[in-house]
């Protein structure tokens, strides 16, 4: 194995003049069950340079960023520190190697002060072990300065926006003499004047010598900051090299060309009448100008990079936030829908993204979990009529093939797959006109993404409208028929046949 | 059905009661008397109305500690009604406390709702809220025996078919909520609402609404529960039932209701009630000090929250094919 390791720092140095990487990943391999995210994958990090890990979700880089700070152990391949491998059994461990990582939400204390986070764990000590207050503020002012912020480090964290808690994190990464700072999306909830100071710090960083890892979906940002790329797809790698020698074109190129290797169900497309139609939505941060229309038989995509406000729109829709305005028709019948509860009525249903929170109740048997939309319909004048919910039941859980000792079991106790079918039928029961899905293959194995891409095609060929909100490339090209791509709370472009491309979803998505 | 009937908390505890009265029986017979056995359900009575209404909202992830506060303020004002107006009939003053009662707990209800305020503090702060009401009203000064009517002190000690009627209000009260939780829509909220917040909030369910409704009921029990108290004790004051909120939780733990929410029974408030009511009725007779008493109260709360814990406990995803069929 220590073969890799001089390999790949010959082949460095044959390169370029490079300096030696500080921090490499070797044929590195990690397995999930039923998932390989990260097969044979190299990666180096050089002193003074900021590279670029590019690729789609689902494509390994937070896989990378847990393997890299600890968190997750390799099953195979190597993480070279200084050329020589090391372990890193927890992510005390990577932090003492120098390795430190800056979260999209950074991982901070509210309630303590500005000094106290940078220090926390390793506070200067005075007298009898106490710590030495004087002497961490100090300290704390002078990493602060020393990056160009402007924050009193007696403040209580809570009391400072998103860029400045990002320069405290920095201020962490430095106190503990990082040699490399990861930067996951770190720009993701900035403003523009903000994403300026943070290219300030990069560079002030690359200066004193820091190897960057930066992450981003953002391809302005990435040809600005960053000296070189590493690109992964699915799990592997499939290019990596200087940034001076690429443009956009090839970075999407590298990003999206696959091979069509998962098959969608080739289905029978009978698009009928306009079921809704949605003018006009508007909300005072979120999401703006909103408007799209919807057939029955019709899978409609919502792609866009994370935090375009796909699902923050969607919840307005289904009456769960209150604040947005906008027009929603159902079958050309104006529709008020104030509630989640108006929404259902009127034939709109929502599986949200996250099914442990907010899908199944676990403590509840099977048929009270599949009814509870439905109570209106199973019970009288607010008695519950136990038959019609065990008939009712019984209908959808058999059309899914839902195997179960008895409908009275609790949730909690069966497996994932079938607590799926559960929400599903649930819905189903509902009888909805329109259905929205919120990312409904995230996290789940290959074997069961093909089953739930089978199901919404039978959705849609027997009539049901379906809204798919997906950030997987294949999958919205596999399954939609027409595509909405939102940007920036914007529909950024309405796109389907020819026009429905990968370069074109990746392009409208980031805005180039 | 044998092995989910010996795991349910409900028929453990009864098995529990039952063990702790065997025990007492074996030092003191006379305690297992049926007479005395109908004795301690009475004396029980009040705490098993006011568990049922903290089930429901503990049911909702909330909590209620203003319920002793408003049974005392109800009471005190039935009270002072029946001094003012002795020919009042008895069941206009039932209702007057009930309504009362329900009032003070929409109040919890709707700070919880429409405010957004933890329950905890909420009721925390009504729970001295309607104790200085008290004071105010009654300036301090008590309602004795004499003051009251014979009809107003009579009802819950009136014999029905051999049981006070007190114990009868408790018993009509078990089988109505049974009905209420098992069998009405509002009852499957409840439950959904503590079970997944989140969840409720995507199939149509208000879950601020539902959490109201807990408290209107908690409420609508405590006020019912006040005028009982003071007719049954004939007497009221600031201070009657001071601290009994933590007795009533207690019940409510006991019982296997999770503090976490969508856990619970009527069933299982009713027994943990019982529980309570045995223990502080057994051991005086035994000769216990009643200092033992506390301890011994106190360790079956946490007890029964150490067993409830375990059984709640996540079994752990089953990734082994070996271990499907075992599990």
């Amino acid at each position: 194995m220590l073969m890799h390791a001089e390999t790949a720092a010959h082949a460095a140095r044959a390169a370029a003049p490079d300096p030696a990487p500080i921090l490499a990943l070797a044929k590195v391999t990690k397995e999930f069950p039923g998932v390989k995210a990260l097969s044979d994958v190299d990666l180096r990090l050089y002193p003074g340079q900021v590279t670029a890990l590019i690729g789609e979700n689902g494509a390994g880089k937070s896989t990378v960023v847990k393997t890299l700070t600890g968190i997750y152990q390799p099953d195979g391949g190597e993480i070279l520190v200084d050329g020589a491998p090391r372990r890193f059994a927890t992510a005390q461990d990577a932090a003492a190697a120098g390795i430190t990582a800056i979260h999209q939400e950074t991982v901070l204390f509210d309630e303590l002060s500005v000094a106290e986070n940078i220090f926390l764990g390793h506070a200067p000590r005075g007298r009898f072990g106490l710590i030495d207050w004087a002497e961490m503020e100090r300290c704390a002012e002078e990493i602060l300065v020393g990056i160009g912020a402007q924050i009193d480090p007696k403040v209580r964290l809570r009391d400072l926006g998103i860029a400045n808690r990002h320069l405290v994190a920095i201020a962490r990464a430095l106190s503990i003499d990082a040699r490399v700072v990861i930067m996951d999306e770190p720009t993701a909830a900035l403003s523009h004047k903000e994403i300026e100071e943070l290219y300030e710090l990069v560079e002030s960083l690359k200066a004193k010598g820091k190897a960057i890892l930066f992450i981003s979906h953002k391809f302005d940002e990435i040809f600005r900051i960053a000296d070189r790329f590493t690109v992964f797809r699915d799990g592997q790698l499939v290019g990596d090299g200087r940034m001076a020698d690429v443009t956009e074109a090839d970075l999407v190129k590298m990003m999206v060309g696959r091979d069509v290797s998962q098959i969608f169900p080739n289905r029978e497309r009978r698009i009928g009448e306009e079921v809704l139609q949605v003018v006009g939505y508007d909300h005072p941060t979120e999401f703006a100008d909103i408007g799209f229309t919807l057939r029955r038989g019709e899978i409609l995509g919502f792609y866009g990079l994370v935090g375009a406000g796909r699902s923050e729109f969607m919840q307005a829709l289904f009456g769960i936030t209150k604040t947005s305005k906008g027009i929603t028709k159902i079958d050309g019948r104006l529709s008020a829908i104030r509630s989640p509860a108006d929404a259902i009525e009127n034939g709109i249903v929502y599986v949200p993204e996250d099914r442990g929170r907010q899908g199944a109740i676990t403590d509840l048997p099977i048929f009270q979990n599949v009814t509870l939309p439905s109570l209106k319909r199973t019970s009288k004048n607010g008695f519950l009529r136990l038959a019609e919910e065990f008939r009712l039941t019984r209908e959808y859980t058999t059309r899914l093939d839902l195997r179960a000792a008895s409908l009275d079991t609790n949730v909690g106790s069966l497996s994932g797959g079938n607590q799926q079918k559960v929400v599903i039928a649930k819905w189903l029961a509902t009888q909805p006109k329109v259905i929205i899905l919120d990312e409904p293959t995230k996290g789940i194995d290959i074997g069961s993404k093909a089953a739930v891409h089978e199901f919404m095609a039978e959705l849609a060929a027997q009539g049901l409208a379906v809204i798919m909100v997906s950030s997987e490339i294949p999958e919205i090209l596999g399954m939609s028929d027409r595509v909405i791509v939102m940007r920036e709370g914007r529909i950024a472009a309405e796109l389907a046949g020819e026009d429905l491309t990968p370069e074109t979803l990746v392009r409208h998505a980031a805005g180039i | 059905m044998l092995k989910r009937l010996l795991a349910s908390r409900e028929i453990l505890l009864l098995g529990a009661i039952m063990a702790l009265l065997a025990l007492i029986a074996t030092r003191f017979p006379g305690f297992v008397a049926p007479s005395n056995l109908a004795g301690v359900f009475n004396d029980t009575a009040p705490l098993i109305l006011l568990a049922i209404g903290q089930m429901i909202v503990i049911l909702t992830r909330c909590i209620d500690l203003s319920v002793a506060a408003n049974l005392a303020l109800t009471g005190m004002v039935v009270a002072m009604i029946n001094v003012a107006a002795p020919g009042m009939p008895i069941g206009v003053i039932l209702i007057v406390a009930i309504l009362l009662g329900t009032l003070l707990g929409m109040v919890n209800g709707l700070l919880v709702w429409k405010l957004d305020i933890p329950p905890i503090v909420v009721t925390l702060g009504t729970m001295t809220i309607f104790r200085g009401i008290i004071f105010l009203i009654s300036d301090g000064k008590w309602v004795n025996s004499h003051e009251m009517s014979a009809a107003f002190k009579a009802l819950p000690r009136t014999e029905l078919l051999g049981l006070p009627v007190l114990s009868w209000i408790a018993i009509a009260a078990v089988l109505i909520f049974a009905l209420v939780m098992r069998r009405t829509t509002l009852g499957r909220a409840f439950y959904a609402v503590g079970g997944s917040p989140h969840s409720a909030t995507y199939t149509g369910i208000n879950v601020g609404r539902t959490q109201f409704w807990a408290f209107t009921i908690s409420g609508a029990l405590a006020g019912l529960t006040g005028y009982l108290w003071v007719s049954r004790y004939a007497v009221a004051y600031v201070d009657i039932a001071g601290g009994f909120e933590l007795d009533v939780v207690a019940a409510c733990v006991i019982g296997g209701v999770s503090i976490a929410g969508g856990i619970g029974s009527v069933a299982g408030a009713l027994l943990g009630a019982l529980f309570l009511g045995v223990i502080k009725n057994a051991l005086p007779v035994v000769d216990i000090s009643p200092f033992w008493q506390l301890a011994i109260s106190g360790s079956a709360i946490i007890i029964a929250v150490a067993v409830n814990a375990r059984a709640n406990r996540e079994k752990g995803r089953i990734i082994l094919k070996s271990a499907e069929h075992a599990a």
